[in-house]
């Protein structure tokens, strides 16, 4: 008896200590922190799904083989697995040397477009000339009027391209996009020099400052000592470009340019090609060949975005993109 | 500039040297856009009312100017036009709110510290790499045509799991909830694949501008004592708010360029009617950006700049 009074009263008067209440407070934050964890990862985990599924589904099946695509017990994991697929989808895309002309290509394109974005944004955001307001309004206007809308007037311009009658048909070659980057007028252009326009204001002015008493030029200062410091921000607009520019479709069917120097035109023939050159008629198994299409298709940008990746998201929060 | 050209007095203030500069570096995108971007849309104006046919024979154009006949015939003839313009617009704005809300609210998850998150957010920028254009199409098609491994709407997944939706909706509707909100909510359900996948990019700019909020301002308010609830309304929102904004407006002209007017321009255009197609660009065109620039006056009224 007076044993268990003891421990009520021990009891009693850790109740009402401090100690008690820290405690009480800590399981609760505890318990808290671990619901939401749960949660969260409940929710990242059913997004991730959406996202991934297609892409789980397109590459198992790059792998199955006849009777594993007629059998309606395999779900997802072959059982007889092939890598004919893969052959023929190599062998019919012409692959190697048509995706080395489309890096060529978007390499190319993103590399006028660093350098042409990177220049106006800077002169945007560094110099005070008359209209500057009005015209970096017009910037803002590329962003909101996309290309799709002046679609046939542009595939006309690059028809009939030139002065007068001296007129040459740029259709089918990669020069009507690289003209329109060169200009600052491609695929998204109007959003890199805002990016770029945003970044270059972000950076201190003492810097330009320093290069004028030193007496550098100001293409000096510009390619010497801001282009070095705008990794981020190029970091940022490459990847966008690349991924971008890659995946294009509206400047490849516009200017219809060459299934021989974009690798995504090509994937749009191949189920034909495929079913013509090998005699296969089943809708099934023409997808099959088309799915391991798709994935060679999508291997270069993948590798290149997950390589890129790091830095990319760092080079979004540091470039003041939303500054 | 040389010693000779001082002397006679030729040498530009500073300001005037600093323009001349400064339009130095704008020059390409200037001379851009005044040739392509203005004068396509000029030109676009003019084929609205023009019939234009391509010679087969020798590649010429031959234009005929038939006034505002190819308006006429969009607003009054067309069989679809109208039906796809009001759809396509009640489609951004349907997708617009949720888009936002979607990539607001993962972005507020990703943004604390947890195990793997990096790879979670390489995951979520990932339908910006497949859904894009050319490869995002082809997927499409590839799923409509197998049928394979995932469903990810709900009408299929309720088809493969053997659920009845509609008691759910039902039981929702019991609840007394207006139609109107209850049609919105088993919509979004429906397109939360389409939301996911044009999130993407809003959801990166989202983290970019939570990790611009100055944390100062979050000890203050954890100081003050204010719970988690009343930060992320008097603290994240006003300070996002510029950026929801931003993220309106990409939104939006995303949701333009992949809409089905555009598609039926594209193909308008691709059986050669090419005023037709510059009818529905131009007017399409037009009434996004007067939703967009209502949108954003509305929005801006309420923002508020911290800098």
């Amino acid at each position: 008896m007076e044993k268990t009074k003891k421990k009520l009263d021990a009891w009693q008067e850790f109740r009402t200590s401090p100690k008690y209440y820290a405690k009480r407070i800590r399981m609760r934050n505890n318990l808290k922190n671990f619901l939401l964890g749960l949660f969260r990862f409940i929710i990242i985990v059913g997004i991730s799904y959406v996202i991934l599924a297609p892409v789980i589904g397109i590459i198992t099946q790059s792998f199955f083989s006849r009777q594993d695509s007629i059998n309606p017990m395999v779900f997802t994991i072959p059982i007889n697995p092939t890598l004919e697929r893969y052959e023929m989808s190599l062998k019919y895309m012409d692959y190697l040397p048509i995706l080395g002309r489309t890096l060529l290509y978007v390499g190319g394109v993103t590399v006028l477009q660093l350098l042409i974005c990177s220049m106006v944004g800077y002169g945007f955001a560094r110099y005070n000339f008359p209209f500057k307001k009005l015209l970096f309004g017009f910037v803002v206007v590329m962003i909101v009027v996309p290309l799709n809308t002046i679609q046939f007037p542009l595939y006309v311009t690059f028809r009939y391209f030139g002065i007068g009658s001296h007129t040459v048909n740029l259709l089918k070659t990669p020069w009507p996009t690289i003209i329109l980057t060169a200009f600052g007028c491609g695929l998204r252009s109007g959003l890199y020099i805002y990016i770029f326009n945003q970044f270059f204001r972000g950076l201190p002015k003492e810097i330009e400052e320093a290069a004028l008493v030193d007496g550098a030029s100001p293409w000096y200062t510009y390619f010497g000592i801001m282009l070095p410091n705008a990794s981020p921000a190029i970091i940022t607009v490459a990847v966008f470009s690349i991924v971008w520019q890659y995946n294009d479709s509206f400047f490849a069917n516009t200017f219809n340019i060459s299934d021989s120097i974009l690798i995504t035109r090509k994937l749009d023939t191949l189920i034909n090609v495929i079913a013509n050159g090998e005699k296969i008629y089943t809708i099934r198994e023409q997808q099959l060949y088309f799915n391991a299409g798709v994935v060679l298709v999508l291997l270069p940008v993948v590798i290149i975005y997950l390589l890129l990746q790091r830095r990319f998201i760092e080079g979004v929060e540091r470039s003041g993109i939303v500054g | 500039m040389t010693v000779k050209e001082r002397k006679k007095g030729f040498r530009l203030s500073y300001e005037q040297r600093n323009s001349v500069r400064g339009y130095a570096f704008i020059l390409p995108w200037l001379i851009g856009f005044l040739v392509f971007y203005v004068g396509c849309l000029i030109q676009l104006v003019q084929f609205s009312f023009l019939d234009i046919k391509i010679d087969a024979a020798t590649g010429s154009r031959i234009d005929n100017f038939v006034g505002l006949g190819n308006y006429i015939e969009a607003f009054t003839a067309h069989a679809t036009f109208k039906q796809v313009l009001t759809s396509s617009v009640m489609d951004m704005l349907i997708d617009l709110p949720m888009i936002i809300f979607f990539s607001l609210f993962v972005s507020l998850m990703l943004n604390r510290k947890f195990k793997g998150r990096a790879v979670v957010r390489a995951i979520f920028f990932l339908p910006v790499i497949l859904s894009a254009d050319a490869v995002g199409a082809a997927i499409t098609r590839a799923m409509e045509l197998m049928n394979v491994g995932v469903s990810s709407t709900s009408q299929e997944m309720t088809m493969a799991g053997g659920v009845s939706v509609s008691y759910y909706i039902q039981l929702f509707g019991d609840l007394a909830l207006p139609p109107a909100l209850l049609e919105y909510i088993v919509g979004a359900v429906n397109r939360i694949a389409t939301i996911i996948k044009g999130s993407g990019v809003q959801i990166i700019l989202f983290i970019a501008a939570l990790q611009s909020i100055p944390g100062s301002l979050y000890e203050v308010a954890k100081i003050e004592g204010a719970t988690g609830y009343e930060t992320l309304w008097k603290v994240t929102i006003p300070m996002l708010m510029p950026h929801i904004i931003t993220n309106t407006i990409y939104t939006l002209v995303d949701r333009f360029t992949t809409s089905q007017v555009v598609q039926l321009a594209n193909e308008t255009y691709q059986r050669y009617n090419y005023g037709l197609s510059s009818v529905f660009s131009l007017t399409s065109t037009m009434i996004t950006i007067l939703i967009l620039g209502l949108i954003v006056y509305l929005l801006n009224k309420r923002a508020f700049y911290y800098n």
